[in-house]
């Protein structure tokens, strides 16, 4: 049981290096250690925290709950037939308002801080979450309407890729999770997180104000999103491995092509224009539209 | 018109031969001159002289490459009061605000006299620079966004108010004067040559050598030193190589503000190669310690022209393949293309210079029409491009790399440097009352360096202009109606000095 876990936590710990790590190989730079976000995380909780007179307490806590929201989250991921240590039917809703709430209470902290520019992010980010909620939900209600259950666990259990049509399932479900995984850890295309310029940040500004032990757990928390997307999109390409031992050099294999998309879709591309950022998030649930349509026609609730 | 008191670029003129007029016949003068598209405003200001004022305004005709100069002088008893010029010429806005601050003369009918820059010997002390009088719109709907001096990147302080409706910019105004170092008095306090030839260079970092070459050559037409026409070209050389070095850096600089990850280290490790070379040639990456009065000190050599082929050759392969891709990449144009746009008309209505002007339809490069150094020798052709958004000023850049290294491998095919050029003056005596005037066209634009001798042949006035004095307005003009998350990419697109214009 404590499996899934475990290499959540070692995932969460070791990819935002490696996507660092790949970004600077691909423009042919020298590039930190994979290990450097561990040291700078070490550095982060030695270092005290710094708070502005004008914040109140929401600002101290928030980023505490923010990171425990997003731990009890990874708390609801199976892998493969490992059961996750949290799961019950409906499970997948209460962990995407799990991360939700975190959310809100780093929307609230950045409000707190009475800075413009951690407003303007908020604001930013409470709408491009907003947008991106339905296509999240929608691939998880039409995978649970083919398969007939509603915890991960047994969803990702009985997802059986049979027919042609449960192939492009699969595919599109994957397409968009990574595409939601990047909105939600605010990357590109939507986000830059290396941009050092206030006016277009998103996710970025709405931390500025926080240092020290706060922010090394919501830098944490950042890693264990990809670290929990990652997962998802894992059981979706592998649904069922009984192997332990296949488990365990699969895994792996699969977090390292999913960190190098990452890192190639963060390269050979400029990001989005702020105004686009809506209608590209709601392409998405467009998208998980379609797989919605095809799960009706998989299960025949539309006979042509 | 055709008496009007005119002098080419690099010359000097005894400053009892510039004519005198009255404020009246000043006024319709400038309006007549400012009329025709072909003539621009380089400089207006005032010169304290005992107890009078007087004011000079250069005008450049960049048809027959004349600098036409205008004066008018305000006496003891007058009134410290002149109609303003601004409402008819738009683009004296920023000299005479200049001149309101700094002597308290007091411009009636100026729609926006506020100061600009706080220099230390203002006239109004009281005023200090967190009083600002910010423009403001009563209205529930909107709020302000106050950025900066301070910035979370490595940039210059420079302040920006947007007032924001929304997502979108209704109005930017940017408060600049955060740098101030006094360079103008500077420039007079210290006497000796080099100490001057090194405040020049140190005017605006990026630009150390198109303002230390306008400092020499004023120098020099005051000492009236004749230079050989192989230091000219070696200068212009010099120039060229950092409009390269600066222009991709910004192409890089713009790659990562809309995080295009692979132009933006690629063009920046391009950039390298580039002021690698200036290094090797005089010691310092940006180009100090290059341009003296007179002569100079490390002379370009046979030796040092086979490696700059060779670095040229490298750069223009790895650089055109990389530009062939980014300019045409999807994401890239749909993030440039349409944003900011300025008007031919507004550009001609705040008078902008360089690049800022080249990039919206309206051809002005001193190279061309004043020129100076290398470029009687070896002409060069401005690059002008129709529409005045981001995309513009990104392929401007592109363009230009392009003519210059053009312009390079055309000299260096009939140019040899076997012997070394003279050796820079150490001390030189200045001619007595004179009036001198250099403009050069650095990358971002027409810098102009004014100085006025005494009777005793020491200078007593000095006046530096970075082309940012002119542009800043344009960026302010392209905000207008964009969002405010498109304002890095602008501002990056213009790249303009604080420091330059605090001085």
């Amino acid at each position: 049981m404590g499996i899934s876990i475990i290499l959540i936590i070692i995932t969460a710990l070791l990819f935002p290096g490696i996507v660092t790590f790949a970004k600077t190989k691909i423009v042919g730079r020298k590039g930190p250690k994979i290990i450097q976000p561990i040291y700078d995380l070490f550095k982060l909780f030695k270092k005290r925290n710094v708070y502005s007179q004008t914040s109140g307490i929401i600002f101290q806590i928030a980023p505490i709950i923010y990171f425990a929201t997003v731990f009890l989250a990874a708390f609801f991921i199976p892998i493969g037939n490992y059961k996750a240590i949290i799961s019950f039917n409906g499970d997948f809703v209460l962990f995407a308002y799990l991360l939700g709430f975190g959310r809100f209470m780093m929307i609230l902290a950045a409000m707190d801080t009475g800075s413009g520019f951690e407003g303007m992010g908020a604001n930013r980010e409470a709408f491009y979450s907003l947008l991106a909620e339905p296509a999240f939900f929608i691939i998880f209600s039409s995978v649970a309407l083919m398969t007939g259950h509603t915890s991960f666990y047994d969803i990702f259990n009985n997802l059986h890729i049979e027919t042609a049509l449960s192939y492009f399932v699969a595919a599109l479900s994957i397409y968009i999770l990574f595409w939601v995984s990047m909105v939600e850890n605010s990357r590109m295309p939507v986000d830059d997180p290396k941009t050092h310029l206030e006016l277009t940040m998103v996710h970025e500004v709405m931390v500025l104000d926080h240092s020290g032990f706060e922010l090394a757990l919501i830098q944490l928390a950042g890693g264990l999103k990809f670290a929990i997307f990652g997962t998802l999109i894992y059981n979706f390409i592998l649904p069922i491995q009984n192997n332990f031992l296949a488990n365990l050099i699969l895994f792996p294999i699969v977090i390292l092509i999913y960190a190098l998309l990452v890192a190639v879709s963060e390269s050979y591309k400029a990001r989005n224009k702020m105004q686009k950022n809506a209608q590209w998030i709601i392409t998405l649930s467009a998208i998980s539209i379609v797989v919605f349509l095809s799960v009706l026609i998989i299960t025949e609730k539309i006979i042509f | 018109m055709n008496n009007l008191c005119k002098i080419k670029n690099n010359n000097s003129i005894s400053l009892n031969s510039i004519p005198v007029y009255k404020y009246s016949d000043f006024f319709s003068k400038v309006v007549d001159l400012m009329g025709d598209d072909n003539k621009h405003i380089v400089n207006y200001f005032a010169i304290p002289d005992k107890n009078i004022f007087r004011f000079i305004a250069l005008i450049a005709d960049d048809s027959n490459s004349d600098i036409i100069i205008l004066s008018h002088i305000l006496e003891e008893n007058d009134k410290k009061e002149l109609a303003a010029l601004t409402p008819k010429i738009n683009a004296l806005h920023i000299f005479e605000r200049e001149i309101f601050e700094n002597y308290g003369i007091n411009f009636i009918g100026h729609p926006w006299l506020k100061p600009v820059r706080f220099p230390k010997n203002r006239y109004n002390k009281e005023l200090q620079i967190n009083d600002y009088p910010f423009y403001k719109i009563n209205s529930s709907e909107l709020h302000e966004v106050g950025v900066g001096p301070i910035h979370a990147g490595i940039i210059e302080p420079g302040h920006f108010r947007f007032i924001c409706n929304g997502e979108d910019v209704l109005h930017l105004e940017i408060q600049l004067g955060w740098q101030h170092r006094g360079i103008e008095k500077l420039m007079l306090e210290k006497k000796q040559l080099l100490q001057r030839t090194i405040l020049s260079e140190s005017i605006a970092g990026d630009t150390s050598v198109g303002h230390s070459l306008a400092f020499a050559q004023v120098m020099e037409t005051l000492a009236q030193i004749e230079v050989s026409e192989q230091l000219k070209i070696e200068r212009s050389l010099a120039l060229e190589l950092e409009r390269i070095a600066i222009h991709v850096g910004d192409i890089s600089a713009l790659c990562t503000d809309v995080a295009y990850n692979l132009g933006a280290n690629i063009f920046g490790i391009l950039r390298t190669g580039i002021i690698n070379f200036t290094q090797s040639w005089c010691g310092n990456r940006l180009g100090k310690s290059m341009i003296r009065v007179g002569g100079i000190n490390l002379p370009f050599t046979e030796k040092l022209k086979i490696s700059l082929l060779d670095t040229i050759a490298k750069f223009e392969f790895q650089f055109l393949e990389l530009a062939h891709h980014t300019y045409r990449l999807p994401s890239v144009e749909n993030r440039f293309d349409n944003i900011g746009t300025v008007s031919e008309n507004q550009i001609r209505k705040i008078g902008a210079v360089g690049m800022a002007a080249r990039m919206a339809n309206v051809k002005r490069d001193i190279r061309q029409s004043h020129p100076f150094a290398g470029f009687f020798k070896y002409p060069i052709e401005p690059v002008v491009l129709p529409k005045g958004d981001v995309f513009s000023r990104f392929l401007l850049r592109r363009k230009e790399i392009k003519s210059s290294i053009a312009w390079i491998k055309n000299m260096f095919e009939k140019e040899n440097f076997d012997t070394p050029s003279e050796k820079p003056k150490t001390s030189i005596s200045l001619m007595p009352q004179m009036f001198a005037v250099s403009l050069t066209e650095g990358w971002r634009g027409e810098i102009c360096h004014c100085a006025v001798t005494d009777q005793n042949g020491e200078i007593c006035f000095y006046k530096i202009k970075d082309p940012s004095m002119h542009n800043w307005k344009a960026l302010e003009l392209s905000l207008r109606n964009l969002e405010i998350s498109d304002f890095p990419i602008n501002n990056k697109s213009y790249n303009l000095s604080y420091c330059g214009f605090d001085l």
